[in-house]
């Protein structure tokens, strides 16, 4: 059986009232829960102003995370799809208002009214299909265009995440920047199986000087997802208002060069190609 | 669940447009006793929906906020503290918020709004 806790149940299932009662009796997890709250706050980076923000906690869980941002002064919302969990939050007596509810579905706040979110250990979790109207994708797509939207401008998100493998952070983070997100990975402790922690850190708007990446904790290098590829990092705002394909601008289409050079990739692929002749890319009449 | 939490929340079903403020059918209020940040009030005042505030407010049965407010009465404590009271204080612990346009209802338990939705409300 994988130690994978998103590889046994359904969120809602698996943080049953067993698993839920750990977060209050076991010492580690709770020592493990702040620390990563902690960290998930320095990367965050709020103004050292002493005004208290309100944040987002998503996957609030039992609301230890919680207990830190409230420990630092700061109001916070936490959401989580376990009603086990959340019953264990009302039973430490957080300060935060808790919220049941699914982020695959959307966020649903007003626009631009939060200073922050932080998730710590849980976005993996959109990641799989628990339910035969679960589509990983439109849920990616559904939490983070929602997230950007309730974010103020230039606020921040903190997720801590434990993804499968490479495919599965590459897939979150696409979706992060198609959402309008710049931002990159920070791997603290990327030697150390154990004790690696990746941690998500978007910027709503495009990035600026006072929002590049922050230094990582331990022996540890810049992972800058996909590394090299600059597209992929950031997604402009002038960007995202291009039109989609550049055919468009070029009116006449792609013509016959492109349509061989494809096929010819095709093949070397070893993909069925029809052959080249002299049918091939040519227009169609007008009254067809 | 507190006035704070309700003023940013809006819901979020498949086709509604304007999904806020949330009307609020009321079981039961509790007062929870909490210290008083003016630095946190003014930075949230310019993000607060005022009139939404002020209806969920009498909705809850406080109705001591004044039906306009404008930055420059956060100078006074009087204000601060009702603001404070309705915004931090009063927690909407049973009870049911409804959805203006669809008139979905979102049943709050225990202090707990429960959001999720349906299947086809997606």
């Amino acid at each position: 059986m994988s130690s994978r806790p998103e590889l046994q149940a359904p969120p809602e299932i698996f943080y049953d009232d067993d698993e839920a009662r750990k977060y209050t009796s076991s010492s580690r997890i709770i020592k493990i829960q702040s620390e990563l709250t902690e960290r998930a706050l320095e990367l965050l980076a709020l103004p050292d102003d002493g005004v208290p923000r309100l944040l987002l906690d998503i996957g609030c869980g039992s609301g230890l995370s919680g207990e830190t941002l409230s420990e630092k002064g700061h109001e916070w919302i936490g959401l989580d799809i376990s009603q086990s969990m959340l019953n264990v939050a009302l039973e430490r007596e957080v300060e935060g208002d808790l919220l049941l509810r699914d982020m695959g579905q959307g966020l649903g706040f007003r626009p631009g009214v939060i200073d922050g979110a932080i998730s710590i250990s849980a976005i993996q979790w959109l990641c799989n299909a628990d339910k035969s109207s679960h589509e990983p994708r439109r849920r990616l797509k559904a939490f983070f265009g929602s997230l950007y939207r309730c974010l103020a401008r230039g606020a921040r998100a903190v997720f801590q995440v434990y993804p499968e493998n490479l495919d599965q952070r590459v897939l979150i983070l696409n979706f992060a920047m198609l959402a309008g997100f710049s931002g990159g990975v920070v791997v603290d402790y990327p030697h150390s199986a154990k004790k690696r922690k990746e941690y998500l850190v978007l910027t709503c708007g495009p990035p600026s000087v006072s929002t590049s990446a922050p230094k990582e904790d331990g022996e540890s290098y810049s992972d800058d997802e996909s590394s090299g590829d600059d597209e992929n990092q950031t997604v402009c705002v002038s960007d995202r208002h291009r039109p989609r394909k550049k055919q468009r601008m070029m009116k006449k289409g792609k013509g016959r060069e492109w349509v061989l050079k494809k096929k010819e990739q095709m093949r070397r692929r070893g993909n069925y190609v029809p052959a080249d002749t002299k049918y091939t890319a040519r227009k169609r009449k007008a009254r067809f | 669940m507190r006035l704070l939490t309700h003023n940013m929340l809006s819901s979020n079903i498949k086709g509604v447009t304007n999904g806020f403020p949330l009307r609020i059918e009321v079981e039961k209020v509790v007062e929870k006793e909490v210290d008083l940040n003016p630095d946190f009030l003014r930075s949230m005042f310019s993000k607060i929906d005022w009139k939404a505030l002020v209806h969920a407010a009498r909705s809850i049965g406080y109705s001591e906020l004044p039906d306009e407010a404008d930055p420059s009465m956060l100078d006074s404590d009087d204000f601060l503290s009702r603001f404070h009271h309705a915004l931090l204080q009063l927690h909407l612990e049973e009870g049911v918020l409804i959805c203006p346009e669809t008139g979905r209802r979102f049943p709050v338990n225990k202090g707990i709004p429960n959001m999720l939705l349906h299947e086809d409300e997606v």
